[in-house]
């Protein structure tokens, strides 16, 4: 009797945790549905938009046709290049400082305030660089646009270098002080050359991350239908057109959205499978949450 | 004495050399703090007209008429709560789901877990206009279609899931939020688990527990502060992101129940209206409730740091 008993209950275990697997298995499979939807979607309803054409032409009006996304290919390119060059040497120098001075108050701070910036809402620095250098310029700019997207990149960047940096084994420290070589020589020749291909990922997500910002250059950059020809009138973005034909109300331009969101896509995933394969899987085990 | 000279030289130099390195990495780590300094002074100074015009009237006030310049914050706080709630609500028990899997299902595969965490992080990598972009031609037909239209039919009687679907509404901008947070929830939770001593598994396991007994017994209590700092975090995402949701939610600064109805949140507020505000009351407006998200998203992330930073003991490289 008691024995049916505590079979009955054995059973009744095994059967909670074969449903329970089963319910983890069923939301990884309802986690991964959407990234096939939308890799999908992207590529059924812009593939048939891409053409050399789309490429190279400036966007058309309404029923037009043949406009392509040149402009905007051109202005993401500036902008997040202009990004790179500011968000770079502060993020690999912050990252730096983190991963060698760890136990400074400063450290402390600094890179918990990081963290905070790494996921602050992308409008709000959008909202401050209005406020800092559209108001003073008094115009809508690539400069604008660059500055905003250089906020977003440096946290990336400045957590990818300190994790990079503090993974380089401590051997090769002591081997290059004990051989008399300053700290600075030993962090500048060893530590950062150790660490390099983790400071190209972080560099890379970063700019992946940038590419495909929009939130803060509706406040910035505003987005244009020409090539700019300085950084300091209204420049066109990649992921600003995509939002203007998007919710505009003509097929055309509904086509245009999807064909210039199958290049983002192309550009995102290859960057960010290039960190996976190419750098290597031991960087994707530390790569900044984005 | 004589040999002595060089070697101090090259001392003096070498501390030298130290001091320029330090100072140089210090400054940037310093510009970090000052940004974030600068970023909550800008949207203060950038809101003074509404604040001291409206003071705390703006946040309760329901009334948002730019024409009157009459403005009131309440209908974009509602909005922004109830989405995220809502991608809470979708998203975390999905997210919870996958990192179990990958920790306590197949942990010594490391090849699946590999390839699945590459996956879920592609989740992340996908730019949110173009889920906004996907959101509005895919996502809000199908279910409008498929979810809201049967649920206001049959369950109608109950307020959420009144009135007419129209697919760009709360519902289906929580739908979004919630697949944008999984990656994060995840990742975030993930790592949580496998902070987990592996002592708490084998106690549990000495005595007969299944798998799942395990999990649920052992190493989700001692995870738990950890997984709801996970939590908080998605919570953060979802209450700051802009594109997706201003593309999917109707934009329209209105109160009510139903989830079938179209809103408004904050971000998307802010996203639809800086360019085109003409006042410089309005433009304070919409900078004070950048103020207000930036004080929300500052509290969330500082408290949800901290729960995840106690977890995992300080050890910062696992917390991301």
């Amino acid at each position: 009797m008691t024995q049916d008993i505590a079979s009955l209950g054995a059973d009744r275990r095994r059967l909670v945790d074969r449903v329970m697997t089963a319910m983890v298995g069923v939301a990884v499979i309802l986690a991964l549905t959407p990234l096939v939807l939308i890799i999908g979607d992207v590529v059924i309803q812009g593939a048939p938009v891409l053409s050399l054409s789309f490429l190279t032409g400036l966007p058309t009006p309404v029923g037009v046709p043949g406009g392509g996304i040149a402009n905007a290919l051109v202005g993401s390119f500036v902008m997040v290049g202009i990004a790179a060059l500011i968000a770079v040497p502060i993020g690999v120098g912050a990252g730096i400082f983190f991963s060698e001075w760890p136990e400074s108050r400063l450290s402390f701070i600094s890179s918990f305030m990081n963290d905070v910036l790494a996921e602050f809402p992308s409008i709000v620095i959008g909202i401050f660089v209005y406020v800092v250098i559209v108001l003073t310029t008094r115009t809508f700019s690539a400069l604008a646009g660059a500055v905003a997207l250089s906020i977003i990149m440096i946290p990336i960047v400045a957590r990818t270098t300190e994790e990079s940096l503090k993974i380089v084994p401590v051997t090769l420290r002591e081997a290059s002080m004990a051989l008399g070589i300053s700290r600075w020589k030993t962090v500048i020749r060893i530590v950062i050359s150790t660490g390099k291909s983790g400071l190209a990922t972080g560099i890379l997500l970063a700019v992946a991350r940038a590419a495909g910002e929009t939130a803060p250059l509706l406040l910035t950059a505003l987005g244009s239908t020409f090539f700019a020809t300085g950084l300091f009138q209204p420049t066109a973005a990649l992921p600003l057109l995509i939002y203007t034909y998007g919710i505009s109300p003509f097929a055309d331009w509904h086509a245009r959205a999807w064909g210039a969101a199958l290049i983002l896509v192309i550009v995102m995933l290859g960057l960010n499978l290039t960190v996976k394969l190419v750098i290597g899987r031991r960087y994707s085990e530390m790569r900044a949450e984005i | 004495m004589n040999t002595s000279r060089p070697d101090s030289a090259s001392g003096r130099t070498r501390l030298r050399g130290d001091s320029v390195l330090k100072a140089a990495v210090a400054t940037a780590a310093v510009a970090i703090i000052g940004l974030l300094l600068a970023l909550g002074y800008n949207l203060y100074s950038g809101s003074s007209l509404t604040i001291s015009k409206f003071g705390f009237s703006f946040l309760p006030g329901t009334t948002w008429d730019p024409v009157h310049e009459i403005f009131g914050a309440l209908p974009f706080i509602y909005g922004t709560i109830v989405t995220s709630l809502l991608a809470l609500l979708i998203g975390l028990p999905i997210s919870l789901g996958v990192a179990i899997f990958l920790t306590e299902k197949i942990k010594g595969r490391r090849t699946t877990r590999y390839l699945l965490g590459t996956l879920i992080e592609l989740l992340a990598a996908v730019p949110s206009v173009i889920y906004g972009l996907w959101g509005l031609f895919f996502l809000s037909p199908l279910l409008r279609q498929y979810v809201e239209t049967p649920l206001s039919t049959y369950l109608g009687f109950i307020p959420i899931f009144s009135g007419t679907p129209f697919g760009l509404d709360f519902f289906t901008a929580g739908v979004i939020l919630s697949i944008m947070i999984i990656p994060t929830v995840t990742a975030v939770s993930r790592d949580i688990l496998n902070a987990v001593p592996n002592s708490q598994r084998e106690a549990m396991y000495s005595l007969g527990g299944t798998n799942w007994e395990v999990t649920r017994k052992s190493v989700l209590p001692y995870a738990r502060s950890g997984i709801f700092g996970a939590t908080i975090l998605g919570l953060g995402r979802a209450v700051g992101e802009t594109m997706a949701v201003t593309m999917v939610i109707g934009n329209t600064p209105r109160i009510t129940a139903s989830l079938f109805s179209g809103g408004y949140t904050l971000p998307a507020v802010i996203a639809n209206e800086f360019t085109e505000a003409t006042s410089p009351l309005y433009l304070s407006a919409l900078v004070e409730l950048g103020l207000i998200l930036f004080v929300v998203a500052l509290a969330i992330n500082v408290f949800a740091r901290f729960l995840v930073w106690r977890m995992t003991h300080g050890v910062r490289s696992r917390v991301r």
